[in-house]
Protein backbone atom coordinates (compact mmCIF):
# COMPACT_ATOMS: atom_id res chain seq x y z
CA UNK A 1 0.00 0.00 0.00
CA UNK A 2 1.03 3.39 -0.62
CA UNK A 3 1.47 6.00 2.06
CA UNK A 4 -1.43 8.74 1.69
CA UNK A 5 -0.30 10.88 4.48
CA UNK A 6 3.75 11.28 6.26
CA UNK A 7 3.76 13.55 8.99
CA UNK A 8 7.35 14.20 9.69
CA UNK A 9 9.11 15.86 13.11
CA UNK A 10 5.75 17.29 13.60
CA UNK A 11 6.11 20.08 16.84
CA UNK A 12 2.98 21.33 18.43
CA UNK A 13 2.17 23.70 21.64
CA UNK A 14 -0.18 26.37 22.73
CA UNK A 15 1.64 29.46 24.61
CA UNK A 16 5.30 28.52 25.50
CA UNK A 17 4.68 24.73 26.05
CA UNK A 18 5.47 22.46 23.66
CA UNK A 19 2.20 19.42 23.46
CA UNK A 20 3.58 17.36 20.80
CA UNK A 21 7.26 16.99 20.60
CA UNK A 22 8.92 16.12 17.19
CA UNK A 23 6.43 13.21 15.91
CA UNK A 24 6.60 11.13 12.44
CA UNK A 25 3.73 9.53 11.23
CA UNK A 26 2.33 7.57 8.39
CA UNK A 27 -0.83 6.45 6.69
CA UNK A 28 -1.41 3.97 4.34
CA UNK A 29 -4.02 4.56 1.56
CA UNK A 30 -6.76 2.94 2.26
CA UNK A 31 -6.14 1.95 6.00
CA UNK A 32 -7.52 2.80 9.18
CA UNK A 33 -4.17 4.19 11.32
CA UNK A 34 -5.69 4.63 14.99
CA UNK A 35 -3.54 7.38 17.32
CA UNK A 36 -4.56 5.85 21.11
CA UNK A 37 -3.20 7.48 24.64
CA UNK A 38 -4.75 8.83 27.41
CA UNK A 39 -6.27 12.32 28.38
CA UNK A 40 -3.73 15.24 26.94
CA UNK A 41 -1.54 13.12 25.17
CA UNK A 42 -1.41 15.43 22.03
CA UNK A 43 -4.07 13.40 19.76
CA UNK A 44 -6.70 15.98 19.38
CA UNK A 45 -3.84 18.83 19.02
CA UNK A 46 -2.10 16.75 16.46
CA UNK A 47 -5.45 16.52 14.36
CA UNK A 48 -6.02 19.49 14.73
CA UNK A 49 -2.86 20.71 13.14
CA UNK A 50 -3.38 17.87 10.39
CA UNK A 51 -6.93 19.48 9.53
CA UNK A 52 -5.08 22.96 9.19
CA UNK A 53 -6.55 24.38 12.11
CA UNK A 54 -3.57 24.76 14.27
CA UNK A 55 -0.67 25.91 13.07
CA UNK A 56 2.69 23.37 13.75
CA UNK A 57 5.87 25.39 15.17
CA UNK A 58 8.14 22.54 13.34
CA UNK A 59 7.80 19.70 11.19
CA UNK A 60 6.68 18.75 7.64
CA UNK A 61 2.89 17.65 6.72
CA UNK A 62 3.29 15.28 3.57
CA UNK A 63 -0.34 15.15 1.80
CA UNK A 64 0.66 12.68 -0.94
CA UNK A 65 -2.73 12.96 -3.46
CA UNK A 66 -2.63 13.57 -6.87
CA UNK A 67 0.76 16.35 -6.76
CA UNK A 68 2.48 15.50 -3.09
CA UNK A 69 2.71 18.81 -0.84
CA UNK A 70 3.76 20.24 2.43
CA UNK A 71 0.27 21.18 4.29
CA UNK A 72 1.80 22.14 7.27
CA UNK A 73 0.53 26.08 8.42
CA UNK A 74 -1.94 25.88 5.35
CA UNK A 75 -5.67 27.29 6.10
CA UNK A 76 -8.39 24.63 7.29
CA UNK A 77 -10.87 25.51 4.20
CA UNK A 78 -7.64 24.83 2.01
CA UNK A 79 -6.70 21.62 3.08
CA UNK A 80 -10.38 20.52 3.66
CA UNK A 81 -10.58 21.12 -0.39
CA UNK A 82 -7.63 19.23 -1.01
CA UNK A 83 -10.23 15.96 0.73
CA UNK A 84 -8.80 15.66 3.94
CA UNK A 85 -11.34 16.09 6.22
CA UNK A 86 -12.00 16.16 9.93
CA UNK A 87 -14.96 15.07 12.42
CA UNK A 88 -14.40 17.17 15.17
CA UNK A 89 -14.27 16.17 18.50
CA UNK A 90 -17.52 16.91 20.44
CA UNK A 91 -19.40 16.54 17.12
CA UNK A 92 -19.56 20.03 16.73
CA UNK A 93 -22.48 20.05 14.38
CA UNK A 94 -24.57 23.66 13.64
CA UNK A 95 -27.20 23.25 16.20
CA UNK A 96 -29.19 25.89 14.70
CA UNK A 97 -29.00 24.62 10.88
CA UNK A 98 -31.02 21.75 9.67
CA UNK A 99 -29.95 18.12 9.29
CA UNK A 100 -30.27 18.75 5.85
CA UNK A 101 -28.37 21.82 6.10
CA UNK A 102 -25.43 20.58 7.58
CA UNK A 103 -25.28 17.92 5.39
CA UNK A 104 -25.16 20.17 2.45
CA UNK A 105 -22.56 22.44 3.80
CA UNK A 106 -20.49 18.75 4.17
CA UNK A 107 -20.49 19.05 0.34
CA UNK A 108 -20.48 23.00 -0.02
CA UNK A 109 -17.87 22.89 -2.66
CA UNK A 110 -19.60 19.89 -4.62
CA UNK A 111 -21.97 20.95 -7.84
CA UNK A 112 -25.45 20.86 -7.64
CA UNK A 113 -26.60 17.20 -9.09
CA UNK A 114 -23.48 15.85 -7.35
CA UNK A 115 -25.23 16.79 -3.55
CA UNK A 116 -28.16 15.07 -3.88
CA UNK A 117 -26.61 11.64 -4.86
CA UNK A 118 -24.19 12.26 -2.18
CA UNK A 119 -26.98 12.95 0.65
CA UNK A 120 -28.96 9.47 -0.77
CA UNK A 121 -25.76 7.82 0.11
CA UNK A 122 -25.42 9.06 3.69
CA UNK A 123 -28.93 8.55 4.43
CA UNK A 124 -28.76 5.35 3.08
CA UNK A 125 -25.77 4.58 5.62
CA UNK A 126 -27.42 6.53 8.38
CA UNK A 127 -31.21 6.05 7.93
CA UNK A 128 -31.90 7.46 11.16
CA UNK A 129 -30.68 10.85 9.64
CA UNK A 130 -33.44 10.32 6.94
CA UNK A 131 -35.70 10.57 9.20
CA UNK A 132 -34.84 13.83 10.79
CA UNK A 133 -33.47 16.25 7.65
CA UNK A 134 -35.94 18.62 8.83
CA UNK A 135 -35.02 18.66 12.28
CA UNK A 136 -32.30 21.39 14.10
CA UNK A 137 -29.58 19.43 14.55
CA UNK A 138 -29.24 20.81 18.14
CA UNK A 139 -31.93 18.62 19.08
CA UNK A 140 -30.61 15.52 18.20
CA UNK A 141 -29.11 12.79 20.14
CA UNK A 142 -25.78 12.49 21.08
CA UNK A 143 -25.48 9.41 18.78
CA UNK A 144 -27.58 10.92 16.52
CA UNK A 145 -25.44 14.30 16.16
CA UNK A 146 -22.56 11.82 15.89
CA UNK A 147 -23.60 10.17 12.75
CA UNK A 148 -24.74 13.54 11.37
CA UNK A 149 -21.24 14.95 12.24
CA UNK A 150 -19.59 11.53 10.00
CA UNK A 151 -22.21 12.12 7.40
CA UNK A 152 -21.77 15.87 6.56
CA UNK A 153 -17.87 14.69 6.59
CA UNK A 154 -18.44 11.78 3.93
CA UNK A 155 -20.77 14.52 2.06
CA UNK A 156 -17.19 15.60 1.25
CA UNK A 157 -16.02 12.13 -0.31
CA UNK A 158 -12.87 12.72 1.44
CA UNK A 159 -9.67 11.93 0.16
CA UNK A 160 -8.39 11.15 4.04
CA UNK A 161 -11.01 11.55 6.91
CA UNK A 162 -9.86 12.05 10.25
CA UNK A 163 -11.66 11.13 13.04
CA UNK A 164 -11.60 12.10 16.64
CA UNK A 165 -13.22 10.76 19.76
CA UNK A 166 -15.80 9.34 17.43
CA UNK A 167 -16.98 7.10 20.51
CA UNK A 168 -16.85 10.52 23.14
CA UNK A 169 -19.91 10.67 25.42
CA UNK A 170 -22.07 7.87 23.85
CA UNK A 171 -23.84 4.87 25.48
CA UNK A 172 -21.87 1.49 24.48
CA UNK A 173 -24.55 0.04 21.84
CA UNK A 174 -24.52 3.36 20.10
CA UNK A 175 -20.47 3.05 20.11
CA UNK A 176 -20.88 -0.62 18.37
CA UNK A 177 -23.16 0.87 15.84
CA UNK A 178 -20.60 3.89 15.44
CA UNK A 179 -17.22 1.30 15.02
CA UNK A 180 -19.37 -1.46 12.58
CA UNK A 181 -20.06 1.72 10.57
CA UNK A 182 -16.57 2.86 10.78
CA UNK A 183 -15.62 -0.85 9.71
CA UNK A 184 -17.66 -0.35 6.75
CA UNK A 185 -15.87 2.81 5.24
CA UNK A 186 -13.07 0.36 5.70
CA UNK A 187 -14.27 -1.96 3.26
CA UNK A 188 -14.90 0.72 0.80
CA UNK A 189 -11.51 1.57 0.57
CA UNK A 190 -11.49 4.78 2.34
CA UNK A 191 -8.50 6.09 4.51
CA UNK A 192 -8.94 7.00 8.26
CA UNK A 193 -7.09 8.53 10.95
CA UNK A 194 -8.97 7.81 13.96
CA UNK A 195 -7.55 9.65 17.65
CA UNK A 196 -9.46 7.61 20.07
CA UNK A 197 -9.34 7.07 24.20
CA UNK A 198 -11.76 3.47 23.27
CA UNK A 199 -8.59 1.54 22.86
CA UNK A 200 -10.12 -1.43 22.86
CA UNK A 201 -12.85 -0.20 19.90
CA UNK A 202 -9.70 1.68 18.11
CA UNK A 203 -7.75 -1.20 17.62
CA UNK A 204 -10.41 -3.74 16.62
CA UNK A 205 -11.18 -1.93 13.58
CA UNK A 206 -7.24 -0.08 13.12
CA UNK A 207 -4.70 -1.87 10.76
CA UNK A 208 -1.79 0.06 12.20
CA UNK A 209 -1.30 1.80 15.38
CA UNK A 210 0.45 4.30 17.25
CA UNK A 211 0.31 4.83 20.96
CA UNK A 212 0.78 8.57 22.13
CA UNK A 213 2.42 9.56 25.36
CA UNK A 214 2.60 13.04 26.40
CA UNK A 215 3.25 14.00 23.42
CA UNK A 216 5.34 11.62 22.32
CA UNK A 217 5.25 8.32 20.06
CA UNK A 218 5.00 5.79 22.58
CA UNK A 219 4.58 2.31 20.35
CA UNK A 220 3.49 1.75 16.90
CA UNK A 221 2.86 -1.11 14.75
CA UNK A 222 0.17 -3.14 13.50
CA UNK A 223 -2.65 -2.85 15.33
CA UNK A 224 -3.47 -6.30 16.28
CA UNK A 225 0.54 -6.41 17.47
CA UNK A 226 -0.55 -3.55 19.78
CA UNK A 227 -3.35 -4.87 21.06
CA UNK A 228 -1.26 -7.92 22.46
CA UNK A 229 1.38 -5.62 23.77
CA UNK A 230 1.44 -6.34 27.30
CA UNK A 231 1.89 -2.29 28.62
CA UNK A 232 -0.81 -1.22 26.21
CA UNK A 233 -3.04 -4.01 27.68
CA UNK A 234 -2.61 -2.60 31.03
CA UNK A 235 -2.44 1.04 30.38
CA UNK A 236 -5.53 1.49 27.79
CA UNK A 237 -7.39 -1.56 27.83
CA UNK A 238 -7.91 -2.27 30.99
CA UNK A 239 -6.92 -6.06 31.25
CA UNK B 1 -55.89 61.39 10.19
CA UNK B 2 -55.44 57.98 11.20
CA UNK B 3 -54.66 56.00 8.04
CA UNK B 4 -52.19 59.01 6.30
CA UNK B 5 -50.36 58.52 9.71
CA UNK B 6 -50.05 54.60 9.49
CA UNK B 7 -49.16 55.48 5.45
CA UNK B 8 -45.98 57.86 6.62
CA UNK B 9 -45.77 55.21 9.66
CA UNK B 10 -44.89 52.33 7.06
CA UNK B 11 -42.72 54.34 5.08
CA UNK B 12 -40.71 55.40 8.14
CA UNK B 13 -40.80 51.49 9.78
CA UNK B 14 -39.33 50.15 6.45
CA UNK B 15 -36.45 52.50 6.48
CA UNK B 16 -36.10 51.48 10.45
CA UNK B 17 -36.31 48.24 9.55
CA UNK B 18 -33.41 48.09 6.96
CA UNK B 19 -31.46 50.09 8.64
CA UNK B 20 -31.57 47.26 11.70
CA UNK B 21 -30.96 44.43 9.38
CA UNK B 22 -27.99 45.50 8.57
CA UNK B 23 -27.13 46.09 12.08
CA UNK B 24 -27.96 43.19 12.79
CA UNK B 25 -26.69 40.89 10.34
CA UNK B 26 -23.40 42.65 11.10
CA UNK B 27 -23.85 41.81 14.94
CA UNK B 28 -24.94 38.15 14.30
CA UNK B 29 -22.87 36.71 11.97
CA UNK B 30 -18.90 38.83 13.28
CA UNK B 31 -20.52 39.17 16.97
CA UNK B 32 -19.16 41.98 17.59
CA UNK B 33 -21.15 45.33 18.05
CA UNK B 34 -19.55 47.54 15.29
CA UNK B 35 -20.27 51.05 16.09
CA UNK B 36 -18.84 52.76 12.62
CA UNK B 37 -22.15 51.06 11.50
CA UNK B 38 -24.01 54.76 11.56
CA UNK B 39 -21.15 56.09 9.35
CA UNK B 40 -22.10 53.83 6.49
CA UNK B 41 -25.30 55.47 6.52
CA UNK B 42 -24.62 58.99 6.25
CA UNK B 43 -21.92 58.17 4.11
CA UNK B 44 -24.58 56.13 1.81
CA UNK B 45 -26.38 59.12 2.19
CA UNK B 46 -23.80 61.39 1.08
CA UNK B 47 -22.74 59.46 -2.15
CA UNK B 48 -26.80 59.54 -3.12
CA UNK B 49 -26.31 63.42 -2.84
CA UNK B 50 -23.18 63.35 -4.93
CA UNK B 51 -25.23 61.03 -7.71
CA UNK B 52 -27.82 63.35 -8.16
CA UNK B 53 -26.19 66.68 -7.77
CA UNK B 54 -22.96 66.37 -9.27
CA UNK B 55 -23.94 63.17 -11.94
CA UNK B 56 -27.72 64.16 -12.21
CA UNK B 57 -28.47 60.82 -12.33
CA UNK B 58 -32.26 59.58 -10.85
CA UNK B 59 -32.61 58.89 -7.07
CA UNK B 60 -33.00 54.61 -7.85
CA UNK B 61 -29.29 55.20 -9.34
CA UNK B 62 -28.06 57.11 -6.07
CA UNK B 63 -29.74 54.24 -4.06
CA UNK B 64 -27.82 51.97 -5.70
CA UNK B 65 -24.35 54.08 -5.79
CA UNK B 66 -24.81 54.76 -2.36
CA UNK B 67 -25.05 51.31 -1.27
CA UNK B 68 -22.03 50.39 -3.10
CA UNK B 69 -19.70 52.87 -1.60
CA UNK B 70 -21.11 52.34 1.87
CA UNK B 71 -20.17 48.69 1.58
CA UNK B 72 -17.02 48.78 0.33
CA UNK B 73 -16.08 51.50 2.94
CA UNK B 74 -17.50 48.25 5.42
CA UNK B 75 -14.87 45.81 3.93
CA UNK B 76 -12.21 48.24 4.38
CA UNK B 77 -13.14 49.38 7.94
CA UNK B 78 -13.68 46.14 8.64
CA UNK B 79 -10.36 44.58 7.21
CA UNK B 80 -8.28 47.44 8.90
CA UNK B 81 -9.72 47.70 12.14
CA UNK B 82 -11.05 44.22 12.96
CA UNK B 83 -9.33 41.61 11.28
CA UNK B 84 -6.35 41.66 13.98
CA UNK B 85 -8.73 41.92 17.03
CA UNK B 86 -10.30 38.65 15.59
CA UNK B 87 -7.32 36.81 14.81
CA UNK B 88 -5.87 37.71 18.67
CA UNK B 89 -9.53 36.59 19.55
CA UNK B 90 -9.82 39.81 21.52
CA UNK B 91 -12.41 40.19 23.79
CA UNK B 92 -15.41 42.38 23.36
CA UNK B 93 -14.87 45.37 24.33
CA UNK B 94 -11.37 46.32 22.54
CA UNK B 95 -13.88 45.83 19.06
CA UNK B 96 -16.37 48.18 20.77
CA UNK B 97 -13.63 50.59 21.70
CA UNK B 98 -11.81 50.27 18.08
CA UNK B 99 -15.18 51.16 16.34
CA UNK B 100 -15.95 53.72 18.55
CA UNK B 101 -12.65 55.60 18.02
CA UNK B 102 -12.67 54.86 14.50
CA UNK B 103 -16.63 56.18 14.35
CA UNK B 104 -15.77 59.53 16.15
CA UNK B 105 -12.82 60.04 13.80
CA UNK B 106 -14.69 59.20 10.79
CA UNK B 107 -17.59 61.87 11.73
CA UNK B 108 -14.73 64.45 12.54
CA UNK B 109 -13.45 63.60 9.02
CA UNK B 110 -17.13 64.06 7.49
CA UNK B 111 -17.71 66.81 9.31
CA UNK B 112 -14.30 68.72 8.35
CA UNK B 113 -14.62 68.05 4.59
CA UNK B 114 -18.66 68.32 3.97
CA UNK B 115 -19.75 71.00 6.47
CA UNK B 116 -22.23 70.16 9.08
CA UNK B 117 -25.33 72.37 7.71
CA UNK B 118 -27.89 69.96 6.26
CA UNK B 119 -28.16 69.32 2.56
CA UNK B 120 -31.14 68.79 0.47
CA UNK B 121 -31.51 66.71 -2.60
CA UNK B 122 -32.20 68.59 -5.74
CA UNK B 123 -35.99 69.57 -6.53
CA UNK B 124 -35.72 67.14 -9.03
CA UNK B 125 -35.50 64.10 -7.37
CA UNK B 126 -39.30 64.81 -5.33
CA UNK B 127 -40.83 65.13 -9.00
CA UNK B 128 -43.04 61.88 -8.85
CA UNK B 129 -46.10 63.92 -7.58
CA UNK B 130 -48.24 62.01 -5.32
CA UNK B 131 -51.15 59.56 -5.62
CA UNK B 132 -54.74 60.02 -3.51
CA UNK B 133 -56.48 57.17 -2.49
CA UNK B 134 -59.52 58.73 -0.66
CA UNK B 135 -57.90 60.92 2.06
CA UNK B 136 -54.96 59.11 2.13
CA UNK B 137 -52.17 61.11 0.04
CA UNK B 138 -49.20 58.90 -0.80
CA UNK B 139 -46.07 60.48 -2.50
CA UNK B 140 -43.95 58.91 -5.38
CA UNK B 141 -40.79 58.93 -3.13
CA UNK B 142 -42.81 57.47 0.08
CA UNK B 143 -43.37 54.96 -2.84
CA UNK B 144 -39.78 54.28 -3.42
CA UNK B 145 -39.15 54.26 -0.37
CA UNK B 146 -41.19 51.39 1.03
CA UNK B 147 -40.54 49.78 -2.71
CA UNK B 148 -36.53 49.66 -2.70
CA UNK B 149 -36.32 48.88 1.13
CA UNK B 150 -39.49 46.18 0.49
CA UNK B 151 -36.69 44.90 -2.60
CA UNK B 152 -33.81 44.98 -0.27
CA UNK B 153 -35.12 43.13 2.90
CA UNK B 154 -36.28 40.29 0.18
CA UNK B 155 -33.27 40.08 -1.07
CA UNK B 156 -31.61 39.86 1.72
CA UNK B 157 -33.33 37.59 3.37
CA UNK B 158 -33.26 35.35 0.19
CA UNK B 159 -29.97 35.36 -0.01
CA UNK B 160 -29.51 34.75 4.01
CA UNK B 161 -31.74 31.79 4.18
CA UNK B 162 -32.74 30.72 0.80
CA UNK B 163 -28.94 30.30 -1.47
CA UNK B 164 -25.58 28.57 -0.94
CA UNK B 165 -23.66 31.34 0.54
CA UNK B 166 -26.16 32.52 3.18
CA UNK B 167 -26.26 29.04 4.35
CA UNK B 168 -21.89 29.30 4.68
CA UNK B 169 -22.37 32.62 6.26
CA UNK B 170 -25.25 31.26 9.05
CA UNK B 171 -22.68 28.27 9.38
CA UNK B 172 -19.60 30.98 9.88
CA UNK B 173 -21.82 32.72 12.51
CA UNK B 174 -22.29 29.46 14.44
CA UNK B 175 -19.01 27.93 14.36
CA UNK B 176 -15.84 29.37 12.30
CA UNK B 177 -13.90 25.98 13.24
CA UNK B 178 -16.47 23.82 11.67
CA UNK B 179 -17.13 25.66 8.68
CA UNK B 180 -13.48 26.05 8.09
CA UNK B 181 -13.46 22.12 8.36
CA UNK B 182 -16.22 21.76 5.20
CA UNK B 183 -14.00 24.07 2.80
CA UNK B 184 -15.65 27.63 3.87
CA UNK B 185 -13.42 30.47 3.92
CA UNK B 186 -14.70 32.31 6.88
CA UNK B 187 -12.65 35.77 6.46
CA UNK B 188 -14.21 35.54 2.78
CA UNK B 189 -17.89 35.06 4.47
CA UNK B 190 -16.65 37.39 6.85
CA UNK B 191 -15.95 40.42 4.39
CA UNK B 192 -19.55 39.01 2.15
CA UNK B 193 -21.48 40.14 5.52
CA UNK B 194 -19.35 43.81 6.14
CA UNK B 195 -20.66 44.47 2.60
CA UNK B 196 -23.89 43.57 2.48
CA UNK B 197 -24.55 45.04 5.81
CA UNK B 198 -22.48 48.35 4.72
CA UNK B 199 -24.50 48.08 1.90
CA UNK B 200 -27.54 47.74 3.23
CA UNK B 201 -26.89 50.65 6.26
CA UNK B 202 -25.98 53.29 3.01
CA UNK B 203 -29.32 52.35 1.28
CA UNK B 204 -31.10 53.01 4.57
CA UNK B 205 -29.53 56.23 4.46
CA UNK B 206 -30.47 57.45 0.88
CA UNK B 207 -33.80 56.47 2.01
CA UNK B 208 -34.12 57.99 5.26
CA UNK B 209 -32.06 61.12 4.13
CA UNK B 210 -34.82 61.31 1.37
CA UNK B 211 -38.07 60.40 3.53
CA UNK B 212 -36.67 63.57 5.73
CA UNK B 213 -35.16 65.59 2.37
CA UNK B 214 -32.51 66.01 5.28
CA UNK B 215 -28.72 65.16 4.65
CA UNK B 216 -25.51 65.84 7.56
CA UNK B 217 -22.68 64.05 8.50
CA UNK B 218 -24.07 63.03 11.84
CA UNK B 219 -27.14 61.78 10.80
CA UNK B 220 -26.01 58.16 11.38
CA UNK B 221 -25.61 58.62 14.97
CA UNK B 222 -29.17 59.85 15.63
CA UNK B 223 -30.35 56.67 13.75
CA UNK B 224 -27.79 54.22 15.94
CA UNK B 225 -29.80 54.14 19.06
CA UNK B 226 -33.36 53.36 17.40
CA UNK B 227 -30.58 50.63 15.47
CA UNK B 228 -29.83 49.20 18.97
CA UNK B 229 -33.12 49.54 20.36
CA UNK B 230 -34.61 47.84 17.36
CA UNK B 231 -31.64 45.01 17.05
CA UNK B 232 -32.57 44.42 21.05
CA UNK B 233 -36.48 44.74 20.96
CA UNK B 234 -36.57 42.22 17.86
CA UNK B 235 -33.91 39.71 19.65
CA UNK B 236 -29.76 40.03 19.04
CA UNK B 237 -28.59 39.07 15.61
CA UNK B 238 -32.37 37.74 14.47
CA UNK B 239 -33.37 39.17 10.92
CA UNK B 240 -37.10 38.57 11.34
CA UNK B 241 -37.15 40.21 14.41
CA UNK B 242 -35.11 43.43 13.16
CA UNK B 243 -37.82 43.69 10.37
CA UNK B 244 -40.88 43.67 13.03
CA UNK B 245 -39.38 45.86 15.67
CA UNK B 246 -38.16 48.68 12.85
CA UNK B 247 -41.46 48.93 11.25
CA UNK B 248 -42.78 48.68 15.11
CA UNK B 249 -40.70 51.57 15.86
CA UNK B 250 -41.63 53.52 12.74
CA UNK B 251 -45.18 53.58 13.37
CA UNK B 252 -45.19 53.90 17.22
CA UNK B 253 -43.13 57.15 16.34
CA UNK B 254 -44.98 58.54 13.56
CA UNK B 255 -48.30 57.97 15.87
CA UNK B 256 -46.08 59.78 18.73
CA UNK B 257 -45.62 62.81 17.07
CA UNK B 258 -49.07 62.97 15.76
CA UNK B 259 -51.30 62.07 18.39
CA UNK B 260 -49.47 63.04 21.48
CA UNK B 261 -46.42 65.65 20.65
CA UNK B 262 -43.50 65.42 18.23
CA UNK B 263 -41.12 66.31 20.91
CA UNK B 264 -41.90 62.94 22.73
CA UNK B 265 -41.02 60.42 19.59
CA UNK B 266 -37.50 60.69 20.49
CA UNK B 267 -38.24 58.86 23.70
CA UNK B 268 -40.23 55.60 21.66
CA UNK B 269 -37.39 53.78 21.03
CA UNK B 270 -35.64 54.64 24.30
CA UNK B 271 -38.49 53.54 25.95
CA UNK B 272 -39.15 50.44 23.74
CA UNK B 273 -35.51 49.61 24.70
CA UNK B 274 -36.20 49.52 28.40
CA UNK B 275 -39.02 47.84 28.31
CA UNK B 276 -38.12 45.12 26.12
CA UNK B 277 -34.96 44.47 28.63
CA UNK B 278 -37.32 45.03 31.67
CA UNK B 279 -39.70 42.13 30.48
CA UNK B 280 -38.81 40.42 27.44
CA UNK B 281 -34.90 40.32 27.88
CA UNK B 282 -34.32 38.07 24.70
CA UNK B 283 -36.72 40.25 22.52
CA UNK B 284 -39.06 39.22 20.24
CA UNK B 285 -37.76 36.53 18.45
CA UNK B 286 -34.68 35.72 20.65
CA UNK B 287 -32.97 32.94 21.98
CA UNK B 288 -30.37 33.50 25.23
CA UNK B 289 -27.01 33.31 23.95
CA UNK B 290 -27.99 32.44 20.57
CA UNK B 291 -26.26 33.46 17.57
CA UNK B 292 -27.99 33.47 14.12
CA UNK B 293 -28.32 35.41 11.19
Amino acid sequence: MSDLLRVEGLRLGYGRADVVHAIDLTVARGSIVSLIGSNGAGKTTILRALSGLMKPRAGAIRFLDGTPADIAGEAAHRVARRGIVQVPEGRQVFANLTVAENLRLGAYHAPGPEVARRQEAVVARFPRLGERLGQQAGYLSGGEQQMLAMGRALMAEPVLLLLDEPSMGLAPLIVEEIFSIIADLRREGRTILLVEQNATAALGVADHAYVLETGRIRLQGPAAEIARNPEVTAAYLGL
Amino acid sequence: MLEQQLVNGVVLGATYALFALGFTLMFGVMGVINLTYGVYFAVGAFAALWTTQALGLPIAAAVVVGALIAGVLAVAIDTLLLTRLRKAKAPELASLMVTLGATLFLYAGMAASLGTEIRRFPAAVFDGGAYSLGEVRVGATQILIFAAALVLVVALMALVRGSRIGLAIRAVAENPDAAALMGIDGALMLRVVSFLSGAIGGAAGVLVGLNFNAIQPFMGEHMMLRGFAVIIVGGLGDLRGALLAGLLLGLAEVLTAAYLSSTLKDMIAFGLLVATLWFRPMGLFGRAAAKRA
